[in-house]
């Protein structure tokens, strides 16, 4: 027994999880591209898979119409996906100016209260995300208590619209990503040894300088891993602005929604998602490539 | 005319702790000041003070005639050299140098040059591109102290500037740093543990012991006429004899503890005073047979250790007189000679240090 585990404890440990990802995080991957490329028809399911293997043994018969339909209908899609990258950029945004100041105080408070106020930080992910955004929904509606506040407190006569708009979205979206902007930005700023800082002020510099010139630059990495962990959840969101954005606000994550459960075309769904990968892997790449820029 | 930079009866407290408790000493012109003392004693605290990070709980500061109390650390004319360098790095080497001319917003070219002389300074020529992180210990080092040199502060502050340093850089860097004092005239506060460092850099040592200034004075006073025991027993080896003062015999006092001693001293002394006599190591002669000297008593060795240009024996004496000696090789040593196990011991009675006990 000692023998097999010793022989085989290091495969184990590296093969199951990989082997967990291939199938349920790669294959899934590879099966959307695959019905990208497939041609709808009316059956389940609704698509002639582009590559299948059946009891005609392997066929092989990609079509381009579903990314061509994209294409040649491109304003339908375009301006749905500037309004995701607009949603997640500001939320982005706003996530980082709001977890800045949060977590440069966590990193410089009492090293034995700062776990606590991580805990404190990580709370609203103990609950669901849909429960929140109803309990968001009861604070903001017209006759909810922000609204009855006002009235009561004699600022407004009438309620103030704040559901259906954009800073009902942006509430939504920092209520739900701003953990994880605060966490690798606390990483990041803890590492910062307080004497560099002390060193800067003794050398003249003020506290705006001492912001710009050291502490901000030095938190560059925390504040790309923040910035990506919230963004690409935040473009292919389509939760929050369903639930608390007008109709108006048509999202790229909408869109797919609405071409697979209404129009039941998977294919051109799936074509669609693939794209919003791509999207989303160019900031990505764009951040690795200044990463290495930055090391050599 | 009043002195360059003026501590005047500085306290500091943590809560309850005193860290550093009435501490009041000056400083002239150029001096290279050392304030020794155990870990704990409060010496970087009082660094700290002197530079501005921490706000004293009484007492005040004056440099060059100018009260220091509401002044920000960035606007003192006192820069310091941090124990782990706290080097940016972030920036290159120049960048690091020319930090504080930047801040006091002087012109590029001047900038430029400044920093290219202080690189020259510490011989760094060539490396102001490069980024701390691809320097050995003895260049960030010296990285560290051109860029607190650049502003021409009048006072410089160096917290433990050698201890990340591995002995043999650490003397080479010893004598850099005097060299660059020397030339540039600055007045240098250096906080050390090592009593070594101390008493090779300074012109004047503070030793601090719990929070206090318990004796000032020249690396030479602080070693051949330390004023406390604490003082005798940090600096250097030495060896204590208890003993209570008997009579006055000629010139000489004749001390009675184990052994009987003579003491040549001018200090006042009364018959029945019980005082503790330090012995340096090196002031202690052994022969293996009696020379029949003044303060001479057989010993039995009981340890001993090579030392190169010396060896140094423990040896027990009557009454059970534990004393530690220094011989050197004046003539080369027979390695693996064998060492006399008894023999007898003698000092003069003008190399003892007569303490309060």
């Amino acid at each position: 027994m000692n023998y097999f585990f010793q022989k085989f404890g290091r495969i184990l440990v590296i093969w199951l999880p990989l082997g967990w990802l291939l199938l349920f995080f790669m294959f899934p991957l590879v099966e959307m591209i695959n019905v990208s490329f497939s041609e709808a028809r009316r059956a389940v399911p609704p698509y002639i898979p582009a590559f299948q293997i059946g009891s005609g043994g392997f066929t092989f018969s990609p079509v381009l119409d579903n990314y061509l339909l994209i294409y040649e209908y491109w304003e339908d899609y375009l301006w749905p996906a500037i309004n995701s990258i607009r949603l997640a950029f500001f939320s982005t945004l706003y996530c980082l100016l709001f977890a800045y100041p949060m977590a440069w105080w966590i990193a410089r408070s009492n090293k034995s209260i700062q776990h606590i106020l991580l805990i404190l930080v990580l709370m609203p992910f103990w609950t669901s995300s849909l429960l929140r955004m109803y309990a968001l929904i009861g604070l903001l509606n017209p006759n909810g208590f922000i609204n009855d506040v006002l009235i009561w407190a004699g600022i407004t006569v009438t309620p103030i619209q704040m559901m259906q708009t954009d800073f009902s979205i942006y509430s939504g979206m920092i209520l739900t990503y701003l953990p994880l902007m605060i966490l690798p930005l606390y990483a990041s700023l803890v590492r910062l040894d307080v004497s560099i800082i002390e060193a800067a002020a003794d050398l003249g510099a003020k506290k705006w300088d001492i912001f710009r010139t050291i502490v901000l630059p030095l938190s560059i990495p925390g504040i790309v891993a923040g910035s990506l962990l919230v963004f690409i959840p935040a473009v292919g969101e389509f939760v929050i602005p369903a639930l608390l954005g007008g109709p108006e606000q048509l999202m790229l994550g909408k869109v797919i929604w609405t071409e697979f459960f209404r129009n039941r075309d998977w294919p051109v769904a799936a074509a669609i998602a693939i794209i919003l990968i791509a999207i989303i892997i160019l900031p990505i790449v764009y951040a690795r490539y200044q990463d290495r820029e930055r090391i050599s | 005319m009043a002195p360059f930079i003026r501590i005047q009866n500085i306290s500091k407290k943590y809560g309850k702790l005193l860290a550093v408790d009435n501490v009041s000493f000056n400083l002239e012109k150029g001096e290279l000041f050392s304030l020794l003392g155990p870990s704990g004693c409060g010496k970087t605290t009082l660094l700290r003070i002197l530079a501005g990070f921490e706000i004293t709980t009484e007492g005040y500061v004056e440099i060059d005639g100018q009260d220091m109390v509401d002044v920000d650390p960035a606007d003192r004319p006192v820069n310091i050299m941090f124990q782990n360098y706290a080097l940016f790095p972030h920036m290159s080497v120049s960048n690091n140098i020319g930090y504080g001319l930047k801040r006091a917003s002087l012109p590029d070219n001047e900038i430029k040059s400044r920093v290219s002389e202080l690189l020259e300074l510490v011989h760094l020529n060539g490396m102001g591109e490069r980024k701390p992180s691809t320097l050995s210990g003895g260049q960030r080092q010296r990285v560290a102290l051109a860029r607190a040199l650049a502003r021409r502060p009048k006072l410089l502050l160096l917290d433990e500037p050698l201890a990340a340093l591995d002995k043999k850089l650490r003397s080479e860097t010893q004598f850099e740093l005097c060299k660059i004092q020397e030339q540039l005239g600055t007045t240098f506060v250096v906080v050390t543990h090592d009593q070594e460092e101390a008493m090779t850099l300074s012109t004047r040592i503070g030793v601090m012991n719990n929070g206090k200034l318990v004796q000032v004075g020249t690396p030479n006073e602080i070693y051949e006429q330390p004023q406390t025991t604490f003082v005798a027993d940090f600096v250097g080896e030495i060896s204590f004899i208890e003993v209570t003062v008997k009579e006055q015999k000629g010139p000489y006092w004749l001390m009675q503890g184990a052994v009987p001693i003579h003491v040549s001293t001018g200090a006042k002394l009364r018959i029945n005073q019980k005082v503790n006599l330090a012995l340096r190591p090196e002031k202690i002669s052994l022969t293996s047979k009696s020379t029949g000297k003044i303060n001479e008593f057989p010993v039995k060795v009981i340890d001993w250790a090579f030392y190169g240009a010396g060896t140094q024996y423990r040896v027990v004496g009557p009454g059970g007189i534990n004393l530690k000696l220094y011989e050197s090789h004046n003539i080369p040593s027979k390695s693996n000679a064998r060492q006399p196990e008894t023999g007898f011991i003698n000092f003069s009675p003008d190399s003892i240090i007569i303490l309060e006990r």
